[in-house]
């Protein structure tokens, strides 16, 4: 109820407020990691306080274990992960050519499952797909975000983009409202943060547990009364890819904490 | 196996003060918590945790609701010989997870 009340006073203040900013130059972009306590950065600096490593671990296990009809595991075709998946995570979403649009990790991971697995493709959010995105994020550490640069891509970072700059919902605020004009500040107690999709999968301690960036997304959507968009939906991706297009450059740090 | 991760140094001198970490990967349901359909979800937690040194137990904590998921516990000890630390999570529905990890006190 806090939340809500406060996300209402923000509307208002927003309308109110004269001349917005609007995009954020390069040289002031945050990760959501410079926003968090002492505390929560620790968890996420120490391998063996971050819980997000248990999924890592997960990870690990999946990567090695056969499945579906064709009876492979991941390693039976890409050998040891940290080799073969170092830097994929850092140009995700990438262009799918068979299907000529972009496809974020998670999804990149079912096509396998489906096409070279011939098993049934994870669900959105569950153990596996989290355990498995978070271990090949993982591969990407410190890498920096090239996602968005193939020039097929192009339309979809513009709709991405205008997705951004929509105003949505009952109350009516855009993503870049809070989190290109007003990232400095404070809802609820929360950092509004600039919204740098640097750390995902995460593991939020409001979840207590793991979540992708389309369940962050969802929550943000949800949080101005809007219908959320459905996991991997065309809009879904290209707001990721425009996320990760605006972060070009910054370091991957996945699998991150987030309060 | 429920995932684990502990941190124990690799090597110390002997009487030095080390820390020891560990991680669980465990809901911690606390047993308090209704569904939509207005059910009690039923308590399944990690109750006992217990750290011994070559045998003996150096180390334990029993845990309670209302303790965040994956719990992560920190301790210290003396380093006095090298040896192996056991580590044992017991808890709600048989749940049992151990761990080890060597030191070399020199
Ligand atoms: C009313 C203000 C508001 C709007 C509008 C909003 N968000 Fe957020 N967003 C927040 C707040 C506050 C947080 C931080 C939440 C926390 O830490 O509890 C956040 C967090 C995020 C994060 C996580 C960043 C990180 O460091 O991991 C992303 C990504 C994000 N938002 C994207 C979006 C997108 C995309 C939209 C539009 C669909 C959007 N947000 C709309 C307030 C907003
Ligand atoms: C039978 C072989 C095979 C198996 C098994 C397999 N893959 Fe793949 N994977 C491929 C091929 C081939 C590609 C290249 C794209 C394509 O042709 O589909 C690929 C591409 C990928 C990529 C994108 C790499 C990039 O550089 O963009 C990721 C990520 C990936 N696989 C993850 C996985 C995971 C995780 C598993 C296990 C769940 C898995 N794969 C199982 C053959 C396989």
């Amino acid at each position: 109820m806090m939340r809500r009340a406060a996300i209402a006073i923000l509307a208002l203040l927003g309308a109110a407020l004269p001349g917005l900013a609007g995009e954020i130059g390069e040289s002031a972009r945050r990760s959501g990691y410079e926003f968090m306590s002492a505390d929560t950065k620790a968890m996420q600096d120490d391998n063996t306080a971050n819980p997000a490593m248990l999924s890592v671990l997960d990870g690990e296990t999946l990567w090695r274990t056969k499945a579906g009809a064709a009876g492979k595991s991941c390693s039976d075709c890409h050998g040891a992960v940290d080799v073969s998946m170092k830097g994929v995570a850092a140009r995700y979403p990438a262009f799918n050519a068979a299907s000529g649009a972009p496809v974020d990790l998670g999804q990149r991971v079912n096509l396998c499952r489906r096409q070279h697995q011939e098993a049934e493709p994870f669900a959105p959010e569950s153990r596996e797909l989290l355990a498995l995105t978070a271990l090949i994020a993982r591969q990407s550490r410190g890498m920096p975000i090239t996602a968005g640069d193939d020039p097929r891509l192009a339309p979809s970072v513009a709709h991405g983009r205008a997705l951004f700059m929509q105003r949505q919902g009952q109350l009516n605020l855009a993503c870049t409202n809070c989190h290109d004009d007003n990232w400095d500040k404070h809802l609820a107690g929360s950092a509004i943060t600039q919204a740098q999709p640097t750390g995902y999968p995460i593991y939020r301690l409001e979840w207590q547990g793991m979540g992708s960036l389309q369940r962050r997304l969802r929550g943000c959507m949800t949080g101005v009364r809007a219908q959320a968009y459905d996991f991997d939906a065309p809009d879904m991706i290209a707001l990721e890819l425009y996320l990760t297009s605006r972060a070009h450059g910054m370091a991957v740090e996945a699998p991150a904490v987030r309060p | 196996m429920p995932a684990a991760l502990v941190n124990v140094p690799a090597k110390a001198k002997r009487g030095a003060v080390i820390e020891i970490k560990t991680l669980m990967s465990h809901v911690m349901e606390p047993g308090y918590r209704h569904t939509a359909a207005g059910e009690v979800v039923p308590r399944d937690i990690i109750t006992s945790f217990t750290c011994r040194f070559n045998g003996a137990e150096i180390f334990r904590a029993d845990l309670f609701p209302a303790i965040a998921a994956n719990p992560f516990l920190s301790f210290f000890t003396t380093a006095s010989e090298s040896g192996r630390f056991e580590f044992e999570w017991i808890g709600d529905n048989g749940f049992v997870a151990t761990a080890s990890a060597a030191i070399i006190v020199e």
